[in-house]
């Protein structure tokens, strides 16, 4: 039976792990290698990677980060952030990246989702949505809008209509991440979850609000998500991995247990 | 030493790496003589099926991998490697290898929310014993990433199965092939497990 996947999310900046609350006031919380290795040992399922580096001439920092996780951890993980052409999805997936992660840049040029698919393959490639909830009106039906740059840019683009135009252009899988939910730890949104979840024929990783195995349980089944990714709640050592798993577990979800 | 088919079909370093962390040494090539000569063969790929095959048959490598497979060298097919043993692939449409009877069919989903490509991890059955299998159990899960099956023609040739919207082959073999439909280098210490297993084998079924 496939099983629900818990994702883990490593911010990185300038190689260093950070945490966000809101996408503001970010701070360093450790080595990203060190975490992804420990996060492996404890059987999580996939690693997500955000380089979120400001200055491009960084980025080189993120391949040494990839090709490090690489050759200690022997699960998927992705790569996002900054991504803007099909060169950077081949070099990343070169450094050992099973999938890269596009967002902002495919906004504004929605084609990129095609080059990047042709080049790596639609498994490979997953589409990251940061959304934020509105009033449903004429541009925005789904009463969901999608905002770029780190929350800080407002499109005016429906979620919903974007999801599955993106799974048209060939995203193998979505990332929906909650700008309200996130870095509150007061649950994942559901209802913008399932409504996506439905909608599209490819996975879906929920992401945004964690804090307590329960939300990871409701956006599982409720939420119809396939994977929900984690952040905070394991990073702050709150919860270990191998806790919520054993939890999620022991509730009646298909999940992982022997690694 | 270990021989890692490239021929640009996906990621060969993440295979080298699983491959290094158990302590097993391996080279990609290209040459065709060097896959004939090897001592071990591991047949990966990922992405499109016909464009896989295309490749093979432009570097001759379809054949030093027949002469491979003749003199009874161990070869590990992974994911589009081990579709491409099939006599066909639906993905393209293409002719495979033909060392194992059968075809590789696109999933199409009866229920709605069965997603494609099946993606994640899922739990592996073994329907025969095979050294490369010791030690599977039913709970065990491995990396799957995919949206065209194997279906061979004949039982015999099934290791083992995994269900998605029904049961499905992800391992077969025959003789001194073993394939894989799931990733064993991305499936954590099981799937590591499993190369180390690849490395000690003689190539025999039982």
């Amino acid at each position: 039976m496939l099983t629900k996947r818990i994702v883990a999310c490593l911010d990185v900046r300038d190689g260093k792990l950070a945490k966000s609350v809101k996408f503001v006031d970010t701070r360093d919380i450790g080595d990203p290698l060190e975490r992804a290795s420990l996060y492996y040992q404890d059987g999580l399922d996939e690693l997500v990677f955000y380089d979120i580096t400001a200055s491009s001439d960084r980025r080189n920092i993120m391949i040494d980060v990839v090709e490090a996780v690489a050759a200690r951890t022997f699960i998927p993980f992705s790569v996002g952030g900054g991504i803007r052409s099909v060169e950077d999805a081949t070099k990343l997936r070169l450094a050992g990246a099973e999938k890269v992660n596009v967002n902002s840049a495919a906004v504004q040029d929605p084609e990129l989702i095609q080059r990047i698919s042709q080049a790596i393959g639609a498994q490979s490639t997953i589409l990251s949505m940061d959304i934020l909830r509105v009033e449903a009106c004429e541009g925005t039906p789904s009463g969901y809008e999608i905002v770029i740059d780190g929350g800080r840019t407002r499109t005016g683009r429906d979620a919903l209509a974007w999801a599955k135009q993106g799974e048209a252009l060939g995203a193998g899988e979505l990332v929906v991440n909650s700008i309200d939910a996130d870095g509150t730890r007061d649950g994942y949104e559901i209802a913008l979850t399932r409504m996506i979840a439905e909608a599209v024929g490819v996975p879906v990783i929920a992401s945004g609000g964690a804090g307590k195995p329960e939300h990871l349980y409701a956006v599982l089944t409720e939420g119809k998500a396939d994977a929900a990714l984690v952040a905070s709640m394991v990073h702050f050592g709150d919860y270990k991995v191998s806790e919520l798993k054993r939890y999620l577990a022991d509730r009646g979800l298909p999940i992982r247990m022997c690694w | 030493m270990l021989t890692i088919v490239d021929y640009n079909a996906g990621n060969l370093r993440s295979v080298q790496r699983a491959c290094a962390a158990v302590g097993l040494t391996s080279d990609f090539t290209s040459d065709p003589e060097s896959v004939a000569r090897a001592d071990r063969i591991i047949f990966p790929g990922v992405g499109h099926a016909k464009t896989a095959m295309d490749t093979l048959v432009a570097r001759g490598l379809d054949q030093a991998l027949h002469a491979a497979l003749g003199r009874g060298t161990p070869i590990l097919g992974i994911c589009v490697g081990a579709q491409l043993v099939l006599d066909g692939s639906d993905e393209g449409p293409t002719v495979g290898l033909g060392w194992v009877p059968g075809q590789t069919r696109r999933f199409t989903p009866r229920e709605h929310h069965i997603k494609v490509p099946h993606m994640g991890w899922n739990t592996v059955h073994v329907e025969r014993p095979h050294p490369l299998l010791e030690g599977v159990q039913n709970e065990h899960a491995f990396y799957f990433v995919h949206s065209y099956y194997l279906d061979p023609a004949d039982d015999r040739h099934v290791f083992a199965t995994s269900d998605y919207d029904g049961t499905f082959c992800c391992a077969l073999g025959r003789d001194n092939l073993f394939a894989t439909q799931f990733h064993p280098e991305k499936s954590g210490r099981l799937g590591l497990a499993l190369l180390e297993r690849f490395a000690r084998w003689e190539g025999t079924s039982c």
